[in-house]
Protein backbone atom coordinates (compact mmCIF):
# COMPACT_ATOMS: atom_id res chain seq x y z
CA UNK A 1 0.00 0.00 0.00
CA UNK A 2 1.39 3.60 -0.49
CA UNK A 3 0.21 6.62 0.43
CA UNK A 4 1.47 9.96 -0.01
CA UNK A 5 1.23 12.56 2.15
CA UNK A 6 2.10 16.59 1.32
CA UNK A 7 2.58 18.12 4.91
CA UNK A 8 2.49 22.20 5.26
CA UNK A 9 4.71 22.27 1.69
CA UNK A 10 5.00 25.87 0.71
CA UNK A 11 7.21 27.30 -2.01
CA UNK A 12 8.76 30.92 -2.30
CA UNK A 13 10.45 31.72 -5.28
CA UNK A 14 13.61 34.25 -5.15
CA UNK A 15 12.59 37.56 -6.57
CA UNK A 16 14.33 38.76 -9.98
CA UNK A 17 16.26 41.18 -10.46
CA UNK A 18 16.46 42.20 -6.76
CA UNK A 19 12.54 42.42 -6.86
CA UNK A 20 10.23 41.27 -4.02
CA UNK A 21 10.23 37.05 -3.79
CA UNK A 22 7.00 35.36 -5.15
CA UNK A 23 5.53 33.14 -3.13
CA UNK A 24 4.00 30.72 -5.38
CA UNK A 25 1.78 28.40 -2.90
CA UNK A 26 0.89 28.41 0.37
CA UNK A 27 1.81 25.67 2.97
CA UNK A 28 -0.55 22.79 1.43
CA UNK A 29 -1.74 20.06 3.36
CA UNK A 30 -2.58 16.89 0.74
CA UNK A 31 -3.31 12.93 1.94
CA UNK A 32 -3.72 11.08 -1.04
CA UNK A 33 -4.69 7.33 -0.36
CA UNK A 34 -3.62 4.49 -2.71
CA UNK A 35 -5.29 3.66 -5.64
CA UNK A 36 -6.45 7.41 -5.68
CA UNK A 37 -7.19 9.45 -8.85
CA UNK A 38 -7.07 12.99 -7.70
CA UNK A 39 -7.17 16.25 -9.84
CA UNK A 40 -5.60 19.37 -8.97
CA UNK A 41 -7.59 22.12 -10.68
CA UNK A 42 -6.53 25.82 -10.62
CA UNK A 43 -5.71 28.84 -12.57
CA UNK A 44 -2.81 29.38 -14.47
CA UNK A 45 -0.01 30.57 -12.13
CA UNK A 46 -1.87 29.14 -8.97
CA UNK A 47 1.12 26.89 -8.46
CA UNK A 48 -0.23 23.82 -9.04
CA UNK A 49 2.78 22.83 -11.21
CA UNK A 50 4.82 23.92 -8.59
CA UNK A 51 3.45 21.13 -6.11
CA UNK A 52 3.39 18.70 -8.18
CA UNK A 53 6.84 19.31 -9.44
CA UNK A 54 7.34 19.27 -5.70
CA UNK A 55 5.89 16.10 -4.69
CA UNK A 56 8.50 14.76 -8.06
CA UNK A 57 11.38 16.09 -6.15
CA UNK A 58 12.17 18.24 -9.34
CA UNK A 59 11.42 21.14 -7.20
CA UNK A 60 12.22 21.43 -3.13
CA UNK A 61 9.31 23.00 -0.88
CA UNK A 62 10.82 26.60 0.99
CA UNK A 63 9.00 24.80 4.21
CA UNK A 64 6.89 21.44 4.54
CA UNK A 65 7.46 18.14 2.92
CA UNK A 66 6.57 15.10 1.12
CA UNK A 67 6.04 11.46 2.29
CA UNK A 68 5.78 8.92 0.03
CA UNK A 69 4.94 5.84 2.42
CA UNK A 70 6.43 7.55 5.41
CA UNK A 71 9.60 8.29 3.20
CA UNK A 72 10.43 11.71 3.04
CA UNK A 73 10.88 13.04 -0.76
CA UNK A 74 14.05 14.60 -1.79
CA UNK A 75 14.75 13.94 -5.42
CA UNK A 76 13.19 12.62 -8.23
CA UNK A 77 12.79 8.86 -8.60
CA UNK A 78 11.53 6.10 -10.83
CA UNK A 79 8.64 4.95 -7.63
CA UNK A 80 6.88 8.65 -9.19
CA UNK A 81 6.55 8.41 -13.05
CA UNK A 82 5.81 11.94 -14.22
CA UNK A 83 4.34 13.11 -17.77
CA UNK A 84 4.79 16.78 -18.34
CA UNK A 85 2.81 19.51 -20.84
CA UNK A 86 5.66 19.78 -23.30
CA UNK A 87 6.69 17.05 -25.53
CA UNK A 88 9.56 15.19 -23.74
CA UNK A 89 10.68 12.06 -25.25
CA UNK A 90 13.97 11.55 -26.09
CA UNK A 91 14.64 12.52 -29.85
CA UNK A 92 17.28 10.14 -30.47
CA UNK A 93 15.51 7.31 -29.33
CA UNK A 94 12.51 5.50 -31.10
CA UNK A 95 9.11 4.79 -29.80
CA UNK A 96 10.10 1.75 -28.45
CA UNK A 97 13.28 2.81 -27.23
CA UNK A 98 11.57 5.40 -24.85
CA UNK A 99 9.44 3.33 -23.62
CA UNK A 100 12.11 1.05 -22.83
CA UNK A 101 14.18 4.18 -21.16
CA UNK A 102 13.57 3.54 -17.65
CA UNK A 103 13.92 0.14 -17.82
CA UNK A 104 17.33 0.26 -19.22
CA UNK A 105 18.13 2.17 -16.24
CA UNK A 106 17.08 -0.65 -13.84
CA UNK A 107 19.25 -2.79 -16.62
CA UNK A 108 16.47 -4.83 -17.20
CA UNK A 109 16.90 -8.08 -19.31
CA UNK A 110 16.37 -7.24 -23.04
CA UNK A 111 13.67 -9.67 -23.33
CA UNK A 112 11.89 -8.52 -20.46
CA UNK A 113 12.40 -4.86 -21.38
CA UNK A 114 10.79 -5.87 -24.84
CA UNK A 115 7.82 -8.23 -23.01
CA UNK A 116 6.53 -5.04 -21.20
CA UNK A 117 7.29 -2.66 -24.05
CA UNK A 118 5.08 -4.52 -26.41
CA UNK A 119 2.32 -4.77 -23.42
CA UNK A 120 2.31 -0.84 -22.86
CA UNK A 121 2.57 -0.25 -26.84
CA UNK A 122 -0.35 -2.60 -27.11
CA UNK A 123 -2.08 -0.75 -24.01
CA UNK A 124 -1.63 2.87 -25.42
CA UNK A 125 -2.46 2.21 -28.92
CA UNK A 126 0.75 2.43 -30.19
CA UNK A 127 1.61 -0.62 -32.38
CA UNK A 128 3.11 -0.50 -35.86
CA UNK A 129 4.65 3.25 -34.36
CA UNK A 130 7.48 1.29 -32.45
CA UNK A 131 10.16 2.37 -34.99
CA UNK A 132 8.96 6.12 -35.58
CA UNK A 133 10.92 8.66 -34.24
CA UNK A 134 9.49 11.82 -31.77
CA UNK A 135 8.97 14.12 -34.69
CA UNK A 136 7.15 12.17 -36.93
CA UNK A 137 4.55 11.48 -34.39
CA UNK A 138 1.31 13.73 -33.66
CA UNK A 139 1.15 15.42 -30.36
CA UNK A 140 -1.24 13.21 -29.24
CA UNK A 141 0.99 9.92 -30.34
CA UNK A 142 4.15 11.82 -28.57
CA UNK A 143 1.95 12.00 -24.99
CA UNK A 144 0.49 8.37 -25.48
CA UNK A 145 4.29 7.25 -25.70
CA UNK A 146 5.50 9.71 -22.96
CA UNK A 147 2.10 8.02 -20.79
CA UNK A 148 3.69 4.16 -21.92
CA UNK A 149 7.41 4.85 -20.90
CA UNK A 150 5.97 6.34 -17.33
CA UNK A 151 4.02 3.32 -16.92
CA UNK A 152 6.33 0.80 -18.23
CA UNK A 153 8.68 1.55 -15.07
CA UNK A 154 5.92 0.32 -12.60
CA UNK A 155 5.85 3.36 -10.92
CA UNK A 156 3.80 3.57 -7.02
CA UNK A 157 2.60 6.79 -8.50
CA UNK A 158 1.83 8.65 -11.68
CA UNK A 159 1.84 12.26 -11.73
CA UNK A 160 0.17 14.07 -14.54
CA UNK A 161 1.66 17.97 -15.54
CA UNK A 162 -1.47 19.03 -18.06
CA UNK A 163 -0.66 15.85 -20.09
CA UNK A 164 -3.23 16.84 -23.04
CA UNK A 165 -2.67 20.58 -22.40
CA UNK A 166 -1.41 20.99 -25.90
CA UNK A 167 -3.72 18.97 -27.79
CA UNK A 168 -6.83 19.50 -29.97
CA UNK A 169 -9.98 18.96 -28.36
CA UNK A 170 -11.07 15.85 -29.55
CA UNK A 171 -7.41 14.17 -29.12
CA UNK A 172 -8.08 15.13 -25.89
CA UNK A 173 -10.98 13.68 -25.58
CA UNK A 174 -9.70 10.56 -26.56
CA UNK A 175 -6.67 10.52 -23.99
CA UNK A 176 -8.98 11.30 -20.94
CA UNK A 177 -10.75 8.08 -22.15
CA UNK A 178 -7.40 6.09 -22.80
CA UNK A 179 -5.93 6.94 -19.26
CA UNK A 180 -9.28 6.82 -17.42
CA UNK A 181 -9.27 3.09 -19.01
CA UNK A 182 -6.10 2.69 -18.09
CA UNK A 183 -6.34 3.21 -14.71
CA UNK A 184 -9.45 1.37 -14.57
CA UNK A 185 -7.69 -1.36 -15.30
CA UNK A 186 -5.00 -1.43 -12.64
CA UNK A 187 -5.87 1.30 -10.24
CA UNK A 188 -2.64 3.39 -9.98
CA UNK A 189 -2.56 6.04 -7.91
CA UNK A 190 -2.76 9.42 -10.15
CA UNK A 191 -2.01 12.91 -8.96
CA UNK A 192 -3.46 14.83 -12.67
CA UNK A 193 -3.21 18.36 -12.91
CA UNK A 194 -5.40 20.75 -14.99
CA UNK A 195 -7.07 23.91 -15.73
CA UNK A 196 -9.87 22.30 -17.61
CA UNK A 197 -13.16 21.68 -15.47
CA UNK A 198 -14.74 18.55 -17.40
CA UNK A 199 -10.87 16.87 -17.34
CA UNK A 200 -10.85 17.92 -13.76
CA UNK A 201 -14.37 16.30 -13.26
CA UNK A 202 -14.22 13.72 -15.56
CA UNK A 203 -10.64 11.69 -14.77
CA UNK A 204 -11.14 12.15 -11.17
CA UNK A 205 -12.13 10.42 -7.99
CA UNK A 206 -11.03 13.85 -6.07
CA UNK A 207 -10.88 17.25 -7.31
CA UNK A 208 -8.80 19.18 -5.59
CA UNK A 209 -9.12 23.44 -6.21
CA UNK A 210 -6.71 25.56 -5.94
CA UNK A 211 -6.77 28.97 -5.35
CA UNK A 212 -5.35 32.04 -7.07
CA UNK A 213 -1.82 32.67 -6.59
CA UNK A 214 -0.31 31.88 -3.66
CA UNK A 215 -2.29 28.91 -4.36
CA UNK A 216 -3.22 26.51 -1.59
CA UNK A 217 -6.22 23.94 -1.99
CA UNK A 218 -9.54 25.52 -0.91
CA UNK A 219 -11.83 22.91 -1.54
CA UNK A 220 -11.73 18.80 -1.94
CA UNK A 221 -14.60 17.74 -3.74
CA UNK A 222 -15.36 14.05 -4.10
CA UNK A 223 -16.58 13.17 -7.56
CA UNK A 224 -18.97 10.76 -6.94
CA UNK A 225 -19.33 9.14 -10.66
CA UNK A 226 -19.69 5.07 -11.45
CA UNK A 227 -16.94 3.51 -12.79
CA UNK A 228 -16.23 2.82 -16.18
CA UNK A 229 -16.84 6.12 -17.40
CA UNK A 230 -17.56 6.34 -20.67
CA UNK A 231 -17.67 9.87 -22.73
CA UNK A 232 -21.24 10.30 -22.73
CA UNK A 233 -20.95 10.44 -18.95
CA UNK A 234 -19.90 14.30 -19.39
CA UNK A 235 -23.68 15.35 -20.46
CA UNK A 236 -25.11 13.41 -17.55
CA UNK A 237 -26.98 16.18 -14.65
CA UNK A 238 -24.65 14.45 -12.55
CA UNK A 239 -21.81 15.87 -14.28
CA UNK A 240 -23.14 19.42 -14.94
CA UNK A 241 -23.69 19.68 -11.05
CA UNK A 242 -20.17 19.28 -10.09
CA UNK A 243 -19.41 21.76 -13.46
CA UNK A 244 -21.82 24.40 -11.66
CA UNK A 245 -20.48 23.78 -8.56
CA UNK A 246 -16.47 24.06 -9.28
CA UNK A 247 -17.40 26.77 -11.91
CA UNK A 248 -18.34 28.76 -9.57
CA UNK A 249 -15.34 27.68 -7.21
CA UNK A 250 -12.82 28.15 -9.69
CA UNK A 251 -14.29 31.73 -11.50
CA UNK A 252 -14.05 33.71 -7.89
CA UNK A 253 -10.02 32.19 -8.09
CA UNK A 254 -9.64 33.37 -11.60
CA UNK A 255 -11.21 36.56 -11.11
CA UNK A 256 -8.89 37.17 -8.04
CA UNK A 257 -5.38 35.67 -10.40
CA UNK A 258 -6.80 38.41 -13.40
CA UNK A 259 -7.16 41.75 -10.98
CA UNK A 260 -3.61 40.43 -9.57
CA UNK A 261 -2.52 40.45 -12.88
CA UNK A 262 -3.85 43.39 -13.43
CA UNK B 1 4.59 31.78 -58.63
CA UNK B 2 7.57 34.28 -57.23
CA UNK B 3 11.04 33.30 -57.55
CA UNK B 4 11.74 34.89 -54.19
CA UNK B 5 9.59 33.97 -51.39
CA UNK B 6 10.99 34.41 -48.28
CA UNK B 7 12.43 30.88 -46.51
CA UNK B 8 11.01 28.72 -49.59
CA UNK B 9 12.68 25.38 -50.14
CA UNK B 10 14.49 25.05 -53.68
CA UNK B 11 13.97 20.90 -54.90
CA UNK B 12 17.34 19.07 -54.77
CA UNK B 13 18.13 19.23 -58.51
CA UNK B 14 17.95 23.18 -59.02
CA UNK B 15 20.04 23.40 -55.70
CA UNK B 16 22.56 21.16 -57.71
CA UNK B 17 22.16 23.37 -61.00
CA UNK B 18 22.42 27.10 -59.00
CA UNK B 19 25.72 26.14 -57.13
CA UNK B 20 27.43 24.74 -59.80
CA UNK B 21 26.32 27.55 -61.91
CA UNK B 22 28.10 29.58 -59.62
CA UNK B 23 31.74 27.74 -60.52
CA UNK B 24 30.84 28.06 -64.28
CA UNK B 25 30.41 31.50 -63.58
CA UNK B 26 33.67 31.72 -61.58
CA UNK B 27 35.70 29.97 -63.82
CA UNK B 28 34.44 31.86 -66.77
CA UNK B 29 35.25 35.65 -65.41
CA UNK B 30 38.60 34.16 -63.88
CA UNK B 31 39.24 32.88 -67.95
CA UNK B 32 37.68 36.30 -69.41
CA UNK B 33 40.44 38.26 -67.58
CA UNK B 34 43.36 36.24 -67.65
CA UNK B 35 42.98 35.12 -71.50
CA UNK B 36 41.76 38.64 -72.50
CA UNK B 37 45.20 39.68 -71.21
CA UNK B 38 43.59 42.29 -68.90
CA UNK B 39 45.67 40.85 -66.16
CA UNK B 40 48.92 39.91 -66.95
CA UNK B 41 49.87 36.27 -66.14
CA UNK B 42 52.65 37.23 -63.58
CA UNK B 43 50.06 38.38 -61.32
CA UNK B 44 47.62 35.78 -62.36
CA UNK B 45 47.64 32.38 -64.43
CA UNK B 46 44.84 31.65 -67.29
CA UNK B 47 42.31 28.41 -65.76
CA UNK B 48 44.53 26.03 -68.75
CA UNK B 49 47.83 26.80 -67.65
CA UNK B 50 46.48 26.62 -64.24
CA UNK B 51 45.55 23.23 -65.00
CA UNK B 52 48.65 22.22 -67.30
CA UNK B 53 51.07 23.35 -64.69
CA UNK B 54 48.72 21.34 -62.06
CA UNK B 55 48.85 17.82 -64.47
CA UNK B 56 53.05 18.26 -64.51
CA UNK B 57 52.88 18.78 -60.36
CA UNK B 58 51.56 15.37 -60.28
CA UNK B 59 53.83 14.08 -62.83
CA UNK B 60 57.20 15.06 -62.48
CA UNK B 61 56.90 16.68 -58.68
CA UNK B 62 54.75 14.05 -57.07
CA UNK B 63 52.51 16.51 -55.66
CA UNK B 64 50.02 13.65 -54.64
CA UNK B 65 52.57 12.81 -52.06
CA UNK B 66 52.54 16.77 -50.42
CA UNK B 67 48.78 16.62 -50.76
CA UNK B 68 48.80 13.13 -48.76
CA UNK B 69 51.41 14.66 -45.88
CA UNK B 70 48.88 17.84 -46.18
CA UNK B 71 45.78 15.34 -45.44
CA UNK B 72 48.01 13.20 -43.00
CA UNK B 73 48.67 16.47 -40.72
CA UNK B 74 45.37 18.13 -40.81
CA UNK B 75 43.60 14.83 -39.92
CA UNK B 76 46.07 13.81 -36.86
CA UNK B 77 46.50 17.14 -35.73
CA UNK B 78 42.75 17.56 -35.82
CA UNK B 79 41.39 14.33 -34.12
CA UNK B 80 44.20 14.70 -31.78
CA UNK B 81 42.34 17.60 -30.80
CA UNK B 82 39.01 16.01 -30.81
CA UNK B 83 39.81 13.26 -28.84
CA UNK B 84 41.21 15.38 -25.85
CA UNK B 85 38.46 18.25 -26.40
CA UNK B 86 35.56 16.22 -27.01
CA UNK B 87 35.40 14.68 -23.52
CA UNK B 88 36.62 18.32 -21.79
CA UNK B 89 33.97 20.25 -23.45
CA UNK B 90 31.04 17.38 -22.23
CA UNK B 91 32.42 17.51 -18.29
CA UNK B 92 32.51 21.34 -19.07
CA UNK B 93 28.87 21.29 -20.25
CA UNK B 94 27.61 18.43 -17.74
CA UNK B 95 29.45 19.61 -14.45
CA UNK B 96 28.87 23.70 -13.73
CA UNK B 97 32.39 23.25 -11.45
CA UNK B 98 34.04 22.08 -14.19
CA UNK B 99 32.86 24.74 -16.25
CA UNK B 100 33.94 27.32 -13.63
CA UNK B 101 37.57 26.20 -13.28
CA UNK B 102 38.19 25.49 -17.17
CA UNK B 103 36.36 28.14 -18.73
CA UNK B 104 38.19 31.57 -18.24
CA UNK B 105 41.52 30.33 -19.31
CA UNK B 106 39.83 28.22 -22.33
CA UNK B 107 38.15 31.39 -23.60
CA UNK B 108 41.69 33.04 -22.95
CA UNK B 109 43.51 30.36 -24.74
CA UNK B 110 40.94 30.36 -27.75
CA UNK B 111 42.20 34.11 -28.81
CA UNK B 112 46.06 33.08 -28.96
CA UNK B 113 46.46 33.30 -32.72
CA UNK B 114 47.34 29.17 -33.49
CA UNK B 115 49.95 31.01 -36.09
CA UNK B 116 51.77 33.04 -33.58
CA UNK B 117 52.72 29.95 -31.79
CA UNK B 118 54.98 28.81 -34.99
CA UNK B 119 58.40 30.45 -33.93
CA UNK B 120 57.70 28.71 -30.29
CA UNK B 121 57.11 25.25 -31.76
CA UNK B 122 59.86 25.40 -33.60
CA UNK B 123 61.70 26.41 -31.30
CA UNK B 124 60.39 23.30 -29.01
CA UNK B 125 59.63 20.70 -31.65
CA UNK B 126 61.88 21.71 -34.47
CA UNK B 127 60.42 21.43 -38.16
CA UNK B 128 58.93 18.07 -37.72
CA UNK B 129 55.95 16.98 -37.65
CA UNK B 130 55.38 17.25 -34.59
CA UNK B 131 55.57 21.28 -34.90
CA UNK B 132 53.03 20.68 -37.71
CA UNK B 133 50.29 18.94 -35.55
CA UNK B 134 50.96 20.75 -32.94
CA UNK B 135 49.80 23.89 -34.65
CA UNK B 136 47.04 22.63 -35.96
CA UNK B 137 45.99 21.00 -32.07
CA UNK B 138 46.71 24.55 -30.69
CA UNK B 139 44.47 26.17 -33.09
CA UNK B 140 41.11 23.48 -32.92
CA UNK B 141 41.27 22.22 -29.49
CA UNK B 142 40.17 25.34 -27.51
CA UNK B 143 37.20 25.63 -30.07
CA UNK B 144 36.27 22.45 -29.95
CA UNK B 145 36.06 22.77 -25.93
CA UNK B 146 34.30 25.90 -26.00
CA UNK B 147 31.78 24.76 -28.50
CA UNK B 148 31.17 21.63 -27.23
CA UNK B 149 30.48 22.85 -23.82
CA UNK B 150 27.84 25.71 -24.85
CA UNK B 151 25.90 22.46 -26.93
CA UNK B 152 25.94 20.55 -23.70
CA UNK B 153 24.84 22.84 -21.81
CA UNK B 154 22.08 23.78 -23.76
CA UNK B 155 20.28 20.52 -23.19
CA UNK B 156 16.55 20.62 -23.22
CA UNK B 157 16.05 20.80 -19.25
CA UNK B 158 13.03 19.20 -19.72
CA UNK B 159 14.72 15.86 -21.07
CA UNK B 160 16.87 15.70 -18.51
CA UNK B 161 14.21 16.28 -15.92
CA UNK B 162 12.04 13.02 -17.31
CA UNK B 163 15.14 11.17 -17.15
CA UNK B 164 15.48 11.73 -13.73
CA UNK B 165 11.49 10.62 -13.24
CA UNK B 166 12.32 7.57 -15.19
CA UNK B 167 14.89 6.56 -12.46
CA UNK B 168 18.11 8.05 -14.19
CA UNK B 169 21.15 8.96 -12.35
CA UNK B 170 24.05 11.42 -12.91
CA UNK B 171 26.14 9.08 -14.99
CA UNK B 172 22.89 7.84 -16.69
CA UNK B 173 21.73 11.48 -17.61
CA UNK B 174 25.51 12.34 -18.92
CA UNK B 175 25.85 9.20 -21.10
CA UNK B 176 22.00 8.43 -22.12
CA UNK B 177 20.61 12.13 -22.52
CA UNK B 178 23.20 14.80 -22.85
CA UNK B 179 25.41 12.68 -24.94
CA UNK B 180 23.20 11.66 -27.65
CA UNK B 181 21.54 14.79 -27.54
CA UNK B 182 23.99 16.49 -28.27
CA UNK B 183 26.08 14.15 -30.17
CA UNK B 184 24.39 15.86 -34.06
CA UNK B 185 26.01 19.74 -33.22
CA UNK B 186 29.08 18.33 -31.33
CA UNK B 187 29.29 16.54 -35.01
CA UNK B 188 28.31 19.93 -37.21
CA UNK B 189 30.99 21.47 -35.29
CA UNK B 190 33.97 19.16 -35.51
CA UNK B 191 32.86 19.53 -39.15
CA UNK B 192 33.51 23.33 -38.74
CA UNK B 193 36.18 23.16 -36.69
CA UNK B 194 37.91 20.61 -39.41
CA UNK B 195 37.50 23.67 -42.04
CA UNK B 196 39.16 25.94 -40.52
CA UNK B 197 42.02 23.30 -39.57
CA UNK B 198 42.75 23.77 -43.22
CA UNK B 199 43.80 27.72 -42.86
CA UNK B 200 46.25 26.58 -39.93
CA UNK B 201 48.22 23.55 -41.96
CA UNK B 202 48.59 25.97 -44.70
CA UNK B 203 50.55 28.76 -42.38
CA UNK B 204 52.13 25.36 -40.47
CA UNK B 205 53.77 24.44 -43.81
CA UNK B 206 54.34 27.62 -45.42
CA UNK B 207 57.28 28.19 -42.55
CA UNK B 208 60.34 25.59 -41.98
CA UNK B 209 58.81 23.28 -44.31
CA UNK B 210 60.01 20.67 -47.00
CA UNK B 211 56.74 19.06 -47.80
CA UNK B 212 53.13 19.85 -47.95
CA UNK B 213 50.64 21.66 -50.41
CA UNK B 214 51.87 24.79 -48.42
CA UNK B 215 55.29 24.53 -49.06
CA UNK B 216 54.56 23.65 -52.76
CA UNK B 217 52.79 27.01 -52.69
CA UNK B 218 55.84 28.68 -51.02
CA UNK B 219 58.34 27.30 -53.96
CA UNK B 220 56.08 28.49 -56.62
CA UNK B 221 56.33 32.11 -55.29
CA UNK B 222 59.85 32.37 -55.47
CA UNK B 223 59.40 30.97 -59.22
CA UNK B 224 56.80 33.13 -59.66
CA UNK B 225 54.52 30.56 -60.80
CA UNK B 226 51.10 31.49 -60.24
CA UNK B 227 50.08 28.69 -61.80
CA UNK B 228 51.15 26.37 -59.37
CA UNK B 229 50.11 28.20 -56.64
CA UNK B 230 46.45 28.90 -57.71
CA UNK B 231 46.75 25.10 -58.54
CA UNK B 232 47.75 24.35 -54.56
CA UNK B 233 45.00 26.90 -53.53
CA UNK B 234 42.14 24.96 -55.91
CA UNK B 235 43.42 22.02 -54.53
CA UNK B 236 42.87 22.88 -50.89
CA UNK B 237 39.52 23.80 -51.54
CA UNK B 238 38.33 20.86 -53.34
CA UNK B 239 39.78 18.40 -50.77
CA UNK B 240 38.16 20.77 -47.85
CA UNK B 241 34.69 20.93 -49.79
CA UNK B 242 34.83 16.91 -49.88
CA UNK B 243 35.34 16.42 -47.13
CA UNK B 244 32.82 18.76 -45.54
CA UNK B 245 30.19 16.52 -48.17
CA UNK B 246 31.79 13.13 -46.48
CA UNK B 247 31.53 14.91 -42.85
CA UNK B 248 27.78 15.84 -43.73
CA UNK B 249 26.72 12.73 -45.30
CA UNK B 250 28.36 10.97 -42.55
CA UNK B 251 26.15 12.97 -39.75
CA UNK B 252 22.74 12.30 -41.56
CA UNK B 253 23.51 8.74 -41.89
CA UNK B 254 24.17 8.63 -38.18
CA UNK B 255 21.91 10.96 -36.61
CA UNK B 256 18.57 10.04 -38.71
CA UNK B 257 16.38 11.67 -35.79
CA UNK B 258 18.09 15.18 -36.41
CA UNK B 259 17.88 15.97 -39.79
Amino acid sequence: MSKLLIEGVSRVFPGVGGGAPTQALQPTDLTVEDNDFITILGPSGCGKSTLLRIVAGLDRPTTGRVLLDGQPVSRPGPDRGMVFQSYTLFPWLTVRENICFGLREKALPEARQKEIADYFIAQTGLAGFERHYPKMLSGGMQQRTALARALANDPKMLLLDEPFGALDNQTRALMQELLLGIWEADRKTVIFVTHDIDEAIFMANRVAVMSARPGRIKAIVEVDLPHPRHYTMKTTPEFSRYKAQLTEEIRAESIKAAQMEG
Amino acid sequence: MPLFEPLKPVSPRSRLVLGASFFALFFLAWAGFTLSGIIPPLFLADPLTTLKTGVTLFTEFNFLRDIGITVWRVVGGFVAAALIAVPLGVAMGAFKPVEAFLEPFVSFCRYLPASAFIPLLILWAGVGEAQKLSVIFIGSVFQIILMVAVIVGATRRDLVEAAYTLGADGGGIVKRVLLPGAAPQIAETLRLVLGWAWTYVIVAELVGSSSGIGHMIMDSQRLLDTGQMIFGILCIGVIGLVSDLLFKWLNQRMYPWAF
